[in-house]
């Protein structure tokens, strides 16, 4: 195998061109003001400082808000439908799990876009409330049809890992705790449940990260004047044409991140230790 | 017992809808006659001649096919090779080379995507086409190498050492030894990489230009108006996945099962 070893250098070569040096451009964009040349680059904090005006606060308050409320239901909704799938014969669940799956294979853009009909103000679900007699409702562009869209976009993403974690369970601890006398809540709170928290933890990582750095969902089903960070950049790079600001928005979303994933994983080592 | 059961089942059944109801939606409504998206007024195939005599949209389904088809051969290739190569590096490079892979994965898109937008300005590279093929190979050879490299892990070195003492040079010794044992995880990320590039948005829209549009742009694009030839872009879309899904997870088992057939008889 050593013969191989070579083969990484087109590689790290590429990486360093296209995956670092463009990070360092953000980087390097958001530390400087005057425009998109590298010719006369002045340094500041301007950029940074500016978000902490109380507009760009908000958004980033409601981002965190939306991001957060949509990771909890999508567990919610997520936990109980992995366990469930993973109740029955394993031919049944591997049936369920790739309809689970189809789903996260269909361009997100279609997907969103299929919600529109159902939910605008003319759409299926209010000619349904219209034809049983109620108030039709006002949907589209709430934060509501945000979230439904976000969820959607992102329960696969919540109910594939829970499930794989559920299903390496030994079913004999199951059947030790219950003979050792617990009954089935404490039997799920302490072993079902402990032991898929690996599933649980990858599930809440990749739907917040998805959730809060979104801006195709809000801009199709909150409008255009729903703005989150995303959308935030978005506006800076391609209507505003403020690329400092923009970078400087990025690197906090990208730290953001890199802290949350980071606590994430030292919950799930100190679970580990603990046992 | 019995209880609970339909009780999950209900569940099952609502989410399932949730899942699906739109996509459904979607599709019957591409064959509605008027551009209503409530009333089903009669059976007809306009939107579906809307499509195919749209140029825009034929274009647009050329680009996210042949980018999606050239981004995978390419991530695959330069994804296996670096895996390979990987397993018996030194432990810093290994290690770097790992972290800097999950870069593209972990980090949201939108800032992979400025940061190549950034990238592809300051070297008055011009955006269109190859700029958009660049960036998917970027965020797809990760998804490769992380579904290659474990396999390479697994592997037993003295089967390549084998081969060689046995003759082989390095080059036949990779591709008639090591790359066939590594099947499956190639596999995976072929599926990985194909559909990823199908899929994506964020990355393509600030990475292109000069009128080269995917799908998903153009999607994006139209959507400010109700416009039903998406539905009929969409329940084709559909379509391919699902007939693709379900014969990547149907042959497997047919195949095996005859297989076996074959075995016991």
């Amino acid at each position: 195998m050593k013969h191989y070893v070579k083969m990484v250098w087109p590689y790290v070569i590429w990486a360093a061109l296209i995956i670092v040096l463009p990070l360092l451009l953000i980087i390097l964009y958001s530390v400087t003001k005057n425009g998109n040349e590298l010719v006369n680059i002045q340094f500041t904090l301007e950029n940074f400082k500016r978000m902490t005006e109380p507009v760009y606060m908000a958004v980033f308050i409601k981002s965190f808000e939306l991001g957060i409320l949509s990771v909890v239901i999508c567990l919610i909704l997520g936990y109980l439908l992995a366990y469930f799938i993973a109740g029955f014969q394993e031919k049944v669940q591997n049936l369920l799990i790739l309809l689970v799956t189809i789903p996260m294979w269909i361009n997100t853009l279609l997907r969103t876009y299929a919600w529109i009909s159902l939910l605008s103000d003319n759409g299926l679900i209010n000619s349904f409330l219209e034809m049983i007699g109620l108030q039709p409702l006002n949907m589209m562009y709430t934060d509501f049809a945000v979230l439904i869209g976000l969820v959607s976009d992102l329960l696969p993403f919540m109910v594939i890992p829970i499930h794989t974690s559920l299903c390496k369970i030994d079913q004999s601890l199951i059947e030790a705790s219950m003979d050792l006398g617990a009954n089935r809540f404490q039997t799920f709170w302490r072993v079902t449940f402990k032991l898929s928290i690996p599933g649980v933890l990858n599930g809440v990582i990749m739907t917040f990260l998805l959730s809060i750095s979104t801006f195709v969902i809000p801009k199709l089903l909150g409008g255009g004047q729903y703005t989150l960070i995303g959308n935030l950049i978005e506006n800076q790079f391609i209507s505003i044409g403020d690329w400092n600001f923009g970078s400087a928005i990025s690197v906090i979303l990208a730290i953001i991140i890199l802290v949350s994933i980071t606590l994430m994983k030292r919950i799930d080592k100190d679970e580990i230790e603990e046992e | 017992m019995r209880k609970h059961r339909i009780g999950q089942i209900l569940y099952i059944i609502v989410c399932f809808t949730f899942f699906y109801l739109p996509i459904l939606v979607t599709m019957i409504y591409s064959f509605n006659s008027s551009k209503s998206l409530t009333k089903f007024e009669s059976f007809s195939l306009r939107w579906y001649e809307n499509l195919f005599t749209s140029h825009d949209i034929m274009y647009a389904v050329w680009v996210s096919v042949s980018i999606a088809f050239l981004a995978t051969i390419v991530s695959t290739i330069l994804g296996t090779l670096t895996s390979i190569g990987l397993s018996k590096n030194r432990k810093i490079l290994k290690e770097i080379i790992i972290n800097v892979n999950n870069v593209p994965i972990m980090n949201p898109d939108i800032v992979t995507a400025i940061g190549l937008m950034i990238l592809f300005s300051s070297i008055h590279m011009e955006k269109g086409y190859l700029t958009m093929l660049l960036a998917h190979i970027v965020f797809c050879t990760p998804y490769v190498i992380t579904s290659v490299y474990p396999k390479v892990r697994g592997l037993d070195p003295n089967l390549a050492n084998a081969a060689m003492d046995l003759g082989a040079t390095p080059f036949q010794a990779l591709t008639k030894v090591i790359l066939p044992m590594l099947k499956e995880g190639i596999y995976a990320g072929v599926l990985l990489a194909f559909t990823m590039s199908f899929d994506d948005f964020v990355i393509s829209y600030f990475v292109t230009g000069n009128g080269v549009s995917n799908i998903s742009i153009i999607v994006y694009n139209m959507t400010k108006r109700t416009n039903p030839t998406i539905n009929a872009l969409s329940t084709i879309v559909i379509l391919v996945i699902a007939i693709t899904l379900i014969l990547v997870n149907v042959i497997p088992n047919v195949a095996k099962r005859r297989k076996e057939h074959k075995s016991v008889t």
